[in-house]
C-alpha cells in the first residue's frame, strides 16, 4: 500500500500522561522516545483536581533533554491569571527554541473553585467563552513586542524601539489585561495552540483559536463529520481552513502481541468507552487503522494516549511508526526544528506590525 | 575567650536583570581615561583582558541562562535567582526604553535549568499580590521534585494598581495589606506542602482566613525539601519582621560594614520572638564586584563600568525618577537642579518609590556642591548599590570580612554582564576563598536547604 497521490503530510503526537509520576527521568525518557519516532508532539495532562505536578513544568524540565520534539502541557484557563499563562507559555517556547504548545483546558468542578476560593463553578458554555478570551489575549501578548523589538541603539542609549511594544489593552467578559508582555515575543511567535474540540462548547473556539482540535469519537465518518464543521466554523471567522489540524483522539492500549489483542476491537477499530474512544490490538492492526483513517480524509493525523505509557509508546514508536515510515506514510527524521514547522503551520505575522505599528 | 569557628560564605548568583546594572552595549569607551604606567587603555579592562573578555549576549535566549547557572555550579554557588517585574516601567507616560528590558517567566526557566544542572539552588521571584496559593504552591512544589530538592521562592508584593492593570485582581493594596496578604500566603502555601503525610498520602486541607478561603486536596506529595526555601526581598520594618517570622534567606542591600552589621543585628534579634534561632535566616546583601589585577585597575574598571551604566540619557532619567519633575532640559554634565520634587508625581510608573524625595533631593545637591559634581557625576557617585572593587586577594578578604563580623551570611552576586559576567569571580576570587577555609571545596548535600545549612523542613500534619 502505498500513500494516496496528494495525500497531506501525517502528523502523529502521543500523551505521556503517567500515574503517580512526580519525577523528572521517567518523564524525560518517555519524551525521548517519542522523539525517537520523530513524532510532532507531546501532551501531558494537568488540572487542579488530580495528583500530579504541573505539566508546564514538567515539560520546561523536559525542553533541554530533548532537541526537536513539540512540548504540549495542558494549563487551564479558569482559575489562573491569563498575563502568567502567556508569560509561561512563550517562555516554553524559549526554553525549547520553538518547540512549545499549549492545550487550552477548562476547570468546570466545585471542588476546583474551592481550591482557589474566588469563584463558583460555571456552566462549561461560559468556561470555553473565557478560555477563547484568554486565547486571544495571550496572542495579543505574543504580538506585543514586535520581533525586533531590541534595538540597543548605542547612539541614543536606547535598549529596545517603544515603539515597537505595544499595549493590548485586552477587555474581556472575567478579565482585562494592558500589556505589553514581559516577555519578548516567543521564537514561534504563536506557540501552537491546541483545543479537544470533541464536546460542543469547546468546538467554536478551537474553530476560532485552535492550530490543532482534538477529536476523540469512535469512527472514522464521526471524525470526518467534525472536521469539516471545524473547518466550515474557522472559514466562516475568516480563518483558513488549511491553518487548522484536526487529529484523531484515541486511547491506545498496544497489549502483548502484534496483532489485534481483542476480536472486534482491534482491527475493527475503537470502541467508544466513557473515556472516550479506546483502541485495543497490536501495534500492526493500529498502523493499517491510522493508514485508513488518514487515507479516508478523516483527519489530518492522530493524537493517541498510551493506557501504559513506557510499555505502549514503545509498542507505538518501534512498531505502528516504524511501519507507517515504511510505507512512507510518515517522516522517518524532522525536516525542521519547531513544532509549527512539524505541523506545516506558518509563523503567523504580528497583528500590531501590520496594523502599521498602532496600538 | 573562644574562638569561634570560621563561618562559612554562602554565595549566589543573579541573573542580570531589567535595571542599569547590566551593561550591554559592549561599546569602546567614549570616555579615555589616563592609565596607571604599563596599563593598556580602560576600555579593553572592562571585562578582563580582551583574550577572556565577556561580552553581553541574549537576555532572553536560554543558553544565557544555562551559562550563569552552569558557572555558578562550578563555582559550588547555593543558588541561582531570578527578580521579577509583571509590567513593563513606564518614563513618562512610555514605556522606559533605555534599560534592558524583557525577560522570562521565572519558575519555567529554572525547570529548564535544572535539567542543566545538578545541585544548584534555584530560586523565583514571585509576586504575592498577584498569584494564589494552591496554584504557586503547586508550581513551586513541582519545582522542588523537578530539581531533586533546590526550589526557593522570593516573595515580593506589589502594591501598585499600574501592575495589576495586568490581573484579574486588578487594583491595589496598600503597604500593611500586601505584607498580611504575603504571610498568610506563605503560611497556606505551608499548609499544603505539609498536607500529604510524609509517607505518600494525600489529606484534605482547609484554610479559612482574611486573605484566603481555600479548601480540598492538594496535587503534589510531599517535595524533597518539604517545604521549599523561602527568601524575602526587602528593607521596610514589616519585610524585616515577615522575614523573621517565616523567610529562610533574606535578600538585602546594605552597603556598609558598619550598616550590614546594624541591619544583620536587628534582623537576627527579631527571631527568637517566633522561636527561631539565629541560624535560621541567611542575610544576603545583592552586590556587585570588579576585579583587577591591581587596586588601580580595579577602581579604574569600575569606574568605566559606571560611566556606561548611568549614561547621560540615564543620569537624567534617574534625576526625573526623584524629582517626579521633567528635566530633560537639563545639561547632565551641569549642575543639579534647584527646583523642589513633586511628591505626587506620576512621571515613573513601576519602579519602588524613593521614600522622601525632598530629603534624597537635599542629599544629592549637597554631594554636588561639596565635591562639584555634575548631574551624570552625582548620580554615579550616589547611586552605586554596594560593590566589592580590588583584586581577587582583597575582595576575597573583604566579603570574608563581612561574614566573619555578622554584616551578612553571604552575598548574591550581582554580574554586569550577561552571560559571562561571573565567570572571572568563579575562576578567581572562589579558590581564594576556599583558600581561607571560607568556602565550601564540594557540594556536601544535594537539596538546597543542606547547601543554606537550614534544618530540614519538619512535616506539621
Amino acid at each position: 500500500m502505498t500513500a494516496p497521490h496528494g495525500r497531506a503530510l501525517l502528523h502523529l503526537a502521543a500523551a505521556l500522561d503517567q500515574q503517580a509520576a512526580y519525577d523528572a527521568a521517567s518523564h524525560v525518557e518517555l519524551a525521548q522516545l517519542a522523539e525517537r519516532g520523530a513524532l510532532d508532539f507531546v501532551t501531558l495532562g494537568d488540572t487542579f483536581a488530580r495528583p500530579g505536578l504541573d505539566a508546564l513544568a514538567v515539560l520546561s524540565r523536559v525542553a533541554p533533554a530533548t532537541g526537536r520534539i513539540g512540548l504540549v502541557p495542558t494549563v487551564t484557563t479558569t482559575h489562573t491569571e491569563p498575563f502568567h499563562v502567556q508569560a509561561a507559555v512563550a517562555t516554553l517556547d524559549w526554553v525549547s527554541r520553538g518547540r512549545a504548545g499549549w492545550h487550552i483546558d477548562v476547570s468546570t468542578t466545585e471542588g476546583e473553585a474551592r481550591l482557589f476560593g474566588r469563584r463558583h463553578a460555571a456552566p462549561a458554555e461560559a468556561l470555553w467563552q473565557e478560555a477563547g478570551e484568554v486565547a486571544d489575549a495571550a496572542a495579543r501578548l505574543w504580538d506585543s513586542w514586535e520581533d525586533d523589538a531590541e534595538i540597543r541603539d548605542e547612539a541614543t542609549g536606547r535598549f529596545i524601539d517603544r515603539d515597537k511594544l505595544h499595549y493590548v489593552d485586552f477587555e474581556g467578559a472575567t478579565f482585562s489585561v494592558k500589556g505589553p508582555s514581559i516577555v519578548p515575543r516567543p521564537p514561534q511567535g504563536h506557540p501552537v495552540r491546541i483545543v479537544d474540540a470533541t464536546e460542543g462548547p469547546a468546538r467554536r473556539i478551537a474553530a476560532r483559536y485552535a492550530d490543532v482540535a482534538l477529536v476523540r469519537v469512535a469512527g472514522p465518518a464521526q471524525v470526518r463529520a467534525i472536521r469539516a464543521e471545524l473547518r466550515d466554523t474557522a472559514a466562516e471567522f475568516g480563518r483558513n481552513p488549511d491553518d487548522l489540524r484536526v487529529l484523531a483522539g484515541l486511547t491506545v492500549d498496544l497489549g502483548d502481541g502484534e496483532h489485534a489483542a481483542e476480536p472486534g476491537h482491534g482491527g475493527g477499530g475503537p470502541r467508544q468507552t466513557a473515556q472516550g474512544p479506546l483502541y485495543r490490538g497490536g501495534p500492526v492492526d493500529l498502523a493499517e487503522l491510522i493508514a485508513a483513517w488518514h487515507g479516508a480524509d478523516a483527519a489530518d493525523g492522530f493524537h493517541l494516549t498510551p493506557v501504559e505509557p513506557r510499555r505502549d509508546l514503545e509498542r507505538l514508536v518501534n512498531g505502528t511508526v516504524a511501519l507507517l515510515q515504511h510505507r512512507g506514510l510518515f517522516r522517518t527524521f524532522y525536516p525542521g526544528s519547531t513544532l509549527r514547522e512539524h505541523l506545516g503551520l506558518a509563523r503567523p505575522a504580528n497583528q500590531y506590525a501590520v496594523a502599521g505599528g498602532a496600538s | 575567650m573562644t574562638v569561634r569557628p570560621r563561618k562559612e560564605i554562602h554565595l549566589a548568583a543573579h541573573f542580570p536583570g531589567v535595571n542599569n546594572t547590566t551593561v550591554w552595549a559592549d561599546r569602546p569607551s567614549r570616555h579615555p581615561t589616563t592609565t596607571p604606567a604599563g596599563g593598556s587603555p580602560s576600555a579593553e579592562r572592562l571585562g578582563g583582558p580582551p583574550s577572556r573578555r565577556p561580552s553581553f549576549g541574549s537576555q532572553i535566549e536560554f543558553a544565557s541562562f544555562a551559562h550563569l547557572a552552569r558557572t555558578a555550579e562550578r563555582g559550588l554557588f547555593d543558588f541561582f535567582f531570578l527578580a521579577e517585574g509583571l509590567r513593563l516601567r513606564e518614563h513618562k507616560g512610555r514605556i522606559h526604553d533605555l534599560d534592558v528590558v524583557g525577560r522570562p517567566e521565572s519558575l519555567t526557566v529554572l525547570n529548564a535549568l535544572a535539567a542543566v544542572t545538578e545541585r544548584l539552588g534555584l530560586a523565583a521571584t514571585v509576586n504575592a499580590t498577584f498569584n494564589e496559593p494552591y496554584e504557586l504552591a503547586r508550581r513551586l512544589a513541582s519545582l522542588d521534585h523537578l530539581s531533586g530538592g533546590r526550589a526557593a521562592w522570593n516573595v515580593v508584593t506589589s502594591s501598585d494598581a499600574f501592575t495589576g492593570e495586568n490581573f484579574r485582581r486588578g487594583g491595589y493594596l496598600d503597604r500593611a495589606h500586601r505584607y498580611t496578604r504575603a504571610a498568610e500566603f506563605v503560611a497556606t502555601a505551608r499548609e499544603l506542602w505539609d498536607s500529604w503525610t510524609p509517607d505518600g498520602l494525600p489529606r484534605p486541607f482547609a484554610h479559612r482566613g482574611r486573605h484566603f478561603d481555600i479548601a480540598g486536596e492538594f496535587t503534589v506529595p510531599r517535595s524533597p525539601q518539604g517545604h521549599p526555601v523561602i527568601i524575602q526581598a526587602g528593607d521596610s520594618p514589616e519585610g524585616r519582621e515577615f522575614a523573621a517570622s517565616a523567610a529562610d534567606v533574606i535578600f538585602t542591600r546594605h552597603g556598609t560594614l558598619e550598616a550590614g552589621r546594624e541591619f544583620y543585628a536587628d534582623v537576627k534579634g527579631r527571631l527568637a520572638t517566633y522561636g527561631r534561632a539565629p541560624e535560621d535566616l541567611k542575610i544576603m546583601p545583592g552586590v556587585t564586584f570588579v576585579l583587577g589585577d591591581t587596586a588601580a585597575e580595579a577602581q579604574e574598571r569600575a569606574a568605566e563600568i559606571r560611566r556606561q551604566q548611568i549614561s547621560p540619557q540615564n543620569a537624567i532619567l534617574t534625576l526625573e525618577q526623584i524629582w517626579g519633575v521633567d528635566l530633560s532640559s537639563y545639561d547632565p554634565d551641569g549642575p543639579l537642579p534647584d527646583i523642589d520634587p513633586d511628591p505626587e508625581s506620576t512621571l515613573v510608573q513601576g519602579r519602588v518609590r524613593v521614600a522622601d524625595p525632598f530629603e534624597v533631593a537635599e542629599k544629592w545637591r549637597t554631594l554636588s556642591r561639596e565635591k562639584g559634581l555634575s548631574i551624570r557625576q552625582t548620580v554615579i557617585e550616589a547611586s552605586g548599590r554596594q560593590s566589592f572593587i580590588g583584586t581577587p586577594d582583597a575582595i576575597a578578604a573583604e566579603l570574608d570580612e563581612f561574614v566573619q563580623t555578622d554584616a551578612a551570611d553571604g552575598f548574591i552576586l550581582v554580574p554586569h554582564l550577561t552571560p559571562g559576567g561571573l565567570d572571572e569571580f568563579v575562576d578567581r576570587v572562589v579558590p581564594l576563598l576556599q583558600e581561607r577555609g571560607a568556602f565550601r571545596t564540594e557540594y556536601t548535600g544535594t537539596t538546597l536547604r543542606s547547601h543554606l545549612g537550614l534544618a530540614e523542613s519538619v512535616w506539621k500534619g
